[in-house]
């Protein structure tokens, strides 16, 4: 990155921290405001997380190759049994084994 | 009183900030891996403090999108925490406008659940146990972003060392932790859908955008749950 990259990426972040902020003040905020959220719109907010999440991680399925695909299919096996962390162990090892020893 | 509240509230948070530490270590060499410097990977840690969002960021920032999509989906991924804060209120009303800023600051997904269950238990919430619970989290966050990322610095490939497999599985880890929530099968499988149909039709990043929305709008209309829930919070999560 060159330097007019670099100040960008700062004013990024910036940007994003105040975004945060705004997320972790803004229930409060509200909640002054108003007595109760609509439940529907509650609703909606519970799902926004999911929803932005999995385009993260479908695309990714698709995209990056059949040994990460696997990798990612041992990691969701694992993942509904064990935390986060043996999940990325469990993808992590699959994809080292396939790259290092198969190819 | 005040003291011992604090070294409580540090206590509380200890196992919190032991299950944390190795995400900020990977957040800090991912983030080097995706073009950060050291100073990068830091300053977000230390301003963003958030770290499922921290490495959307990262993400994003390494497939150039644009700077207003990336914050904005920052935003979005951080939404929860305005359920958060709507439902703490009742128990830091006492705090000061200056405490208030630091207590919204340092409000992470375990601070929210601590929080709530010691004012469920009967016991006072105050600053100090507040402040401790919350330092203990956020100044190791710093160190161990500060050390994965040193220690990305001396990776030649990462494809050599399986790094490029972690980001996706990590953002599967955390679609997974939501997993208790109402409607989340079908929000999660029409994102997935709507993201991989956005991504062929329209291109990257707006699959982004209209994958999210997609799911989103779908858990507006679907039929509400009778019962009503407490936000479901997850379980590592800095």
């Amino acid at each position: 990155m060159d330097n007019a990259e670099h100040m960008h990426l700062i004013y990024v972040i910036l940007a994003a921290a105040v975004a945060t902020f705004l997320t972790r003040i803004g229930g409060y905020v509200m909640i002054t405001q108003m007595k109760r959220i609509p439940p529907r719109m509650e609703a909606a907010l519970n799902a926004v997380p999911a929803a932005v999440l999995s385009t993260l991680v479908a695309p990714a399925f698709l995209s990056g190759g059949w040994d990460v695909a696997v990798a990612m299919l041992v990691a969701l096996a694992v993942g509904l049994r064990y935390s986060s962390l043996w999940m990325l162990l469990a993808g992590w090892l699959v994809v080292m084994a396939i790259r290092h020893l198969l190819v | 009183m005040t003291k011992d509240d604090f070294w409580q509230g540090v206590r509380g948070g200890f196992p919190v900030m032991v299950s944390a530490a190795p995400f900020g270590a990977l957040f800090g060499a991912l983030a080097v891996d995706n073009g950060f410097s050291v100073f990068d990977a830091v300053f977000m840690s230390a301003t963003v403090y958030a770290g499922a969002s921290q490495m959307v960021g990262l993400e994003l920032f390494g497939h150039n999108v644009q700077p207003w999509l990336i914050v904005l989906s920052i935003f979005a991924v951080n939404f929860r925490h305005i359920l958060y804060s709507a439902s703490i209120a009742r128990h830091i009303r006492h705090f000061s406008g200056l405490q208030k800023f630091f207590a919204f600051f340092l409000l992470v997904d375990p601070q929210y659940a601590e929080t709530e269950k010691r004012a469920e238990r009967g016991e006072p919430v105050t600053f100090a146990w507040y402040l401790g619970f919350g330092m203990i989290i956020y100044l190791p966050w710093q160190i161990m972003t500060l050390l994965g990322a040193i220690f990305g610095q001396m990776i030649g490939d990462p494809k050599a060392i399986g790094l490029d497999v972690l980001l996706p599985i990590y953002f599967m880890g955390l679609v997974l932790g939501f997993r208790k929530r109402d409607n989340w099968l079908p929000v999660v499988a029409v994102s997935s859908l709507a993201s991989i149909a956005a991504m062929h039709v329209v291109g990257s990043p707006w699959h982004v955008s209209i994958g999210a929305i997609a799911g989103i709008l779908l858990a507006a209309c679907m039929p509400l749950s009778k019962r009503h829930e407490e936000p479901v919070t997850l379980e590592h999560e800095v």
